[in-house]
């Protein structure tokens, strides 16, 4: 009597439980798929570089070095180079300093990541 | 004894010379080689197979790429997996180098600035290449942000680019320190152990014990601190590639 009841259309189509398996078999790939990469849905372009509290105060700490570094470094070659002595120097100091800042203030998240406007 | 000597650079065999300079074959070179011709050996050897139910060396390649990939996604968006070869081969490069450097007698090819330093910088030029390259002129956009009084913007844009330019430094700085600073706590504690015999015999001997453990201690420590700074290091690129792909994100 099964049989009877269906028409001709539903021969070309997978009987019902098979067509059941296969949804389900879609949804699990889907779920699956949600499962094993969450990261593209939840999380924004940063989101660990913190692996531990030691690594991150090291990186706080080399981040605002390395601005005062550069800094200092580009104001005593523009000394050298225009000849404008202490200035550079004084000026790029100060310019590192905050550069260094900036720097460990976007390592930390306080401050977000630059952007380009267009 | 002398912490510092197991930093020095040893040349094993001539190559020629550029300039007044000698080139020659270090003993640093003998390890990144080493490391390249074992990652590529590991990778090829692992891939070979193929199989369905991975075997252990296959697994331990699939986590690997797993790993960075993952980090890829998360840090530089989708977009950023043309940089996946990239990444994973500093990545896997640094961690292999770091690790080397925990085995006796071995040779820490990243506690050299120079070495870390021209990594950072490769990647520096990447960026800047790559994004000069994709969004041209705009990408100096970046130096500008958005919704600054006219009157500090010149003070602003000043500190945006210093601030960009200290990146390659903390990049490499980083990694060197680290690497340096582990090692070298390393040797001064095995230090005390001659100090103590040396000084005390039997007794000294026995109370070497006490940095012994602290040497076994230091040295789980030190896989960690390999392991995280290769993983610090690999996902400072994504981010920083990041920049240069989507900055406006």
């Amino acid at each position: 009597m099964a049989d009877g009841t269906r028409g001709k259309g539903d021969r070309k189509e997978p009987p019902d439980d098979e067509a059941a398996l296969s949804a389900r078999l879609q949804r699990l790939g889907e779920r699956l798929d949600n499962a094993s990469r969450p990261s593209e849905n939840v999380s924004g372009p940063r989101s660990a570089a913190d692996a531990s509290a030691y690594a991150r105060g090291f990186r706080m700490s080399t981040e605002l070095v390395a601005g005062v570094l550069v800094g200092a470094l580009i104001g005593w070659l523009l000394d050298r180079w225009l000849g404008i002595s202490p200035w550079g120097l004084i000026v790029f100091l100060l310019l590192g300093f905050a550069a260094g800042v900036l720097n460990v203030m976007r390592a930390a998240g306080v401050v977000r990541e630059r952007q380009l406007n267009d | 004894m002398d912490p510092i000597h197991q930093f020095q650079i040893i040349n094993l065999f001539p190559l020629g010379k550029l300039g007044h300079a000698e080139i020659a074959f270090t003993n640093s070179a003998l390890f990144m080689l080493i490391a390249v011709v074992g990652l590529t050996l590991f990778l090829v050897l692992a891939t070979a197979g193929g199989k369905a139910v991975p075997t252990r060396l296959q697994s331990a390649a699939e986590l690997s790429y797993e790993f960075v990939a993952s980090m890829v996604r998360s840090t530089a968006g989708q977009e950023g997996m043309r940089f996946f070869p990239f990444v994973f081969t500093l990545f896997m490069f640094v961690l292999t180098l770091n690790m080397f450097g925990l085995i006796p007698y071995g040779f820490t090819v990243t506690s050299h600035i120079i070495i870390t330093a021209a990594l950072a910088i490769t990647v520096f030029l990447t960026v800047l290449g790559y994004g000069l390259i994709r969004h041209g002129f705009h990408f100096f956009n970046l130096f500008v942000p958005k919704g600054v009084p006219i009157y500090i913007l010149p003070m602003i844009v000043a500190i945006e680019i210093l601030s960009f330019i200290s990146r390659p430094i903390s990049h490499s700085v980083r990694l060197f320190a680290n690497m340096l600073a582990g090692h070298i706590a390393l040797k001064v504690f095995a230090g005390f152990i001659i100090l103590l015999g040396g000084a005390l015999g039997a007794i000294g001997w026995a109370g070497g014990v006490l940095p012994f453990a602290m040497i076994v201690a230091l040295t789980a420590l030190e896989m960690l601190v390999a392991f995280l700074q290769a993983y610090v290091f690999a996902v400072l690129t994504c981010i920083y590639l990041n920049d240069a792909i989507h900055p406006g994100h």
